[in-house]
């Protein structure tokens, strides 16, 4: 950027003859879309492809070169997987884990946030920092201590480990809900005060309500987190009833390692909450990334 | 101002408004401060105090002073941990930077069903975790895998194509193509970037007579910076955690070829219950993870461009 301000503005250069610069610009385009289509297809690939696998009867799926539209369609494998291992319950494992983490951990974070973002209490700045710098920390450094707390509590092979650190929130999204506070003007808050209103009730009444894309972000990022978790039920849970679908897939791929169409369909069973989520609420996907990423 | 007016209000208590913002502001925050005491700063602590231990966390704590960590420097899995590690971060954080740089310059380029497009190379960034892992451990499966199979289409011989995470040389570039699947959250935020680079910065370059390479190099590169920065920083810390994909895939093999440091801190404590020794190999990646961050963050002044900023 230091030299952008010279004296005399040259002209553009571009003595191509028009016709070939639209020829440049057109060869230039088909070369861009091929490029993205080719990514965009690599990308996809593994996708299609366990879908489709996961449709085949075993004695096709194992075929070379790959049938992408399979002769014959079965659901076989869905059905041994289901069979083999209580899916179902699973599934209701975590969706009881994940449900009260998205509640637990946007009513958290968002009280914490409000506090950091608009009311002057002593002692905030510091509080502040200190939270700051705790999104450095590697959580496998605090994994044992807190596993013996819960050891010791005989919470051990209980959702409640899961579920009560969500509850009390975490730096990293408080962080991002105060960045999205900080933005709503505090003309609100004062008018408020005037009225006589509470903190609690401007916190309910004028920033949740005018919040709601960035507690969305935050709820959508609590379900993907929770819903992929793996350490925290890897320890925390073991008698197969208490599962999650995470590590009941794992357990699934361990006993039935050879079999291609039965483990690609449980892991397509594993993701599809995922993917619905996903393409239902794209939007705050895709929002939770810029926000975190403008205020670096 | 706003006291002023209180003042004429009824009163309600006694205390100062100022006192009441302090309590209610501390009410709220009392989420984060049981966290923080009880999660953070009393789980450091104790793991610690632990991290000189030798326990099985069930029959009691015997204190040994440094010996984890003087073991653990004698240790060839855990030093062979490190280095699977670091090669693991500093091949997977610069090439993701690229492979997400890259699409995003692309999807900058005024295409037409930007949607689509950003919706399937952003697709494997949202899906994480043991589906993921299964399904790539079938992509890598070196007879039936899709990599196998579409590299054998190109017309390489079958007998030289890699095993994948079964070969002590390729396990590691397994999970770097892996990682590299799901650049696309990087991807994102690049090209929130991009589209944040005022335009008035390309006309001035332009009429100072820049091609389009100069542009790319001395004005978009600069301003995108802070976004590269902190990409960079969150993955390094991210990369240096790396274990769903490792434990379900390889469970650290071949012959150790993909231990990672998590996956040794999780073998030493949850499989052979020492918790001690676990504790020591937390606190060592703490730290190497605390260097990197601070080494990133030093040598930011020397290539990150903030706008409003001096140059010297």
């Amino acid at each position: 950027m230091t030299s952008t301000a010279r004296v005399t503005p040259r002209p553009q250069v571009r003595d191509w003859p028009l016709f070939w610069s639209k020829v440049g610009r057109i060869v230039g385009k088909v070369i861009l879309y091929a490029v993205l289509a080719f990514g965009a297809y690599i990308f996809f690939l593994p996708f299609a492809w366990m879908v489709t696998t996961s449709l085949k009867p075993a004695a096709y799926a194992y075929e070379v070169p790959i049938q992408w539209f399979p002769k014959k369609i079965t659901l076989d494998a869905y059905f041994y997987g289901w069979k083999t291992l209580p899916f179902p319950l699973f599934y209701r494992n975590t969706i009881i884990i994940t449900a009260a983490n998205i509640v637990g951990l946007v009513l958290s974070s968002s009280l914490v946030a409000f506090a950091f973002a608009r009311i002057p209490f002593a002692g905030r700045d510091a509080w502040f920092l200190i939270l700051l710098s705790t999104m450095m920390l590697p959580a496998q450094v605090t994994l044992i201590p807190i596993y013996l707390f819960w050891s010791k509590l005989r919470a051990v092979n209980t959702f409640w480990p899961l579920i009560v650190p969500e509850w009390l929130t975490n730096a990293y999204n408080v962080f991002l809900l105060r960045q999205f506070f900080m933005t709503i003007p505090l003309d609100y808050d004062d008018a408020a005060r005037i009225d006589g209103a509470s903190w609690f009730r401007i916190y309910s009444q004028i920033i949740v309500p005018m919040s709601k894309p960035a507690l969305g972000v935050i709820a959508i990022q609590a379900f993907a987190w929770n819903w992929n978790n793996f350490l925290g039920p890897l320890i925390y849970l073991n008698e197969t009833r208490k599962f999650t679908i995470s590590i009941g897939l794992r357990l699934f791929q361990n006993q039935q390692s050879s079999k291609m169409p039965e483990t690609m369909a449980m892991s397509v069973v594993a993701l599809i909450p995922t993917l619905i989520v996903f393409f239902i609420a794209q939007r705050y996907f895709i929002q939770g990334i810029v926000i975190t990423g403008v205020k670096g | 101002m706003t006291e002023q007016v209180l003042e004429t209000l009824p009163k309600r208590s006694r205390l100062t408004p100022r006192a009441r913002n302090t309590i209610a502001g501390y009410l709220f925050i009392l989420p984060w401060l049981v966290h923080f005491f009880m999660l953070i700063l009393g789980a450091m602590l104790a793991s610690l105090v632990i991290s000189f231990t030798k326990t099985d966390l069930l029959t009691g704590f015997k204190w040994v002073g440094l010996q984890n960590y003087r073991d653990l420097f004698k240790d060839p899995l855990f030093i062979k941990s490190l280095r699977v590690t670091a090669i693991y971060t500093f091949t997977v954080v610069p090439l993701g930077v690229c492979v997400a740089l890259s699409i995003a310059l692309l999807l900058n380029q005024k295409v037409a069903f930007l949607g689509f497009w950003r919706l399937i190379y952003y697709l494997p960034s949202v899906v994480s975790g043991v589906a993921v892992a299964v399904l790539w451990t079938w992509v890598l499966n070196p007879r039936f895998g899709l990599l196998n199979v579409g590299l054998m289409r190109l017309g390489i011989p079958q007998d030289s194509l890699p095993r994948w995470i079964y070969s002590e040389k390729w396990a590691v570039p397994s999970f770097v193509l892996m990682g590299l699947w799901g650049a696309g959250g990087a991807m994102l935020l690049y090209l929130a970037g991009l589209q944040g680079i005022p335009t008035h910065l390309y006309e001035a370059a332009m009429i100072d007579g820049a091609n389009a390479w100069q542009k790319f190099w001395h004005v978009t590169i600069p301003m995108l910076t802070p976004t590269i920065f902190f990409n960079m920083l969150m993955s390094i810390i991210g990369s240096f955690q790396v274990f769903t994909q490792v434990y379900v895939m390889t469970g650290g093999g071949p012959n150790n070829a993909s231990l990672t440091i998590v996956l040794y801190l999780y073998q030493r404590g949850f499989v052979n219950l020492r918790f001690g020794y676990a504790s020591a190999i937390a606190w060592i990646l703490f730290f190497i993870i605390l260097f990197f961050t601070m080494l990133v963050i030093r040598s930011s002044s020397m290539w990150v461009y903030y706008e409003g900023e001096l140059k010297k």
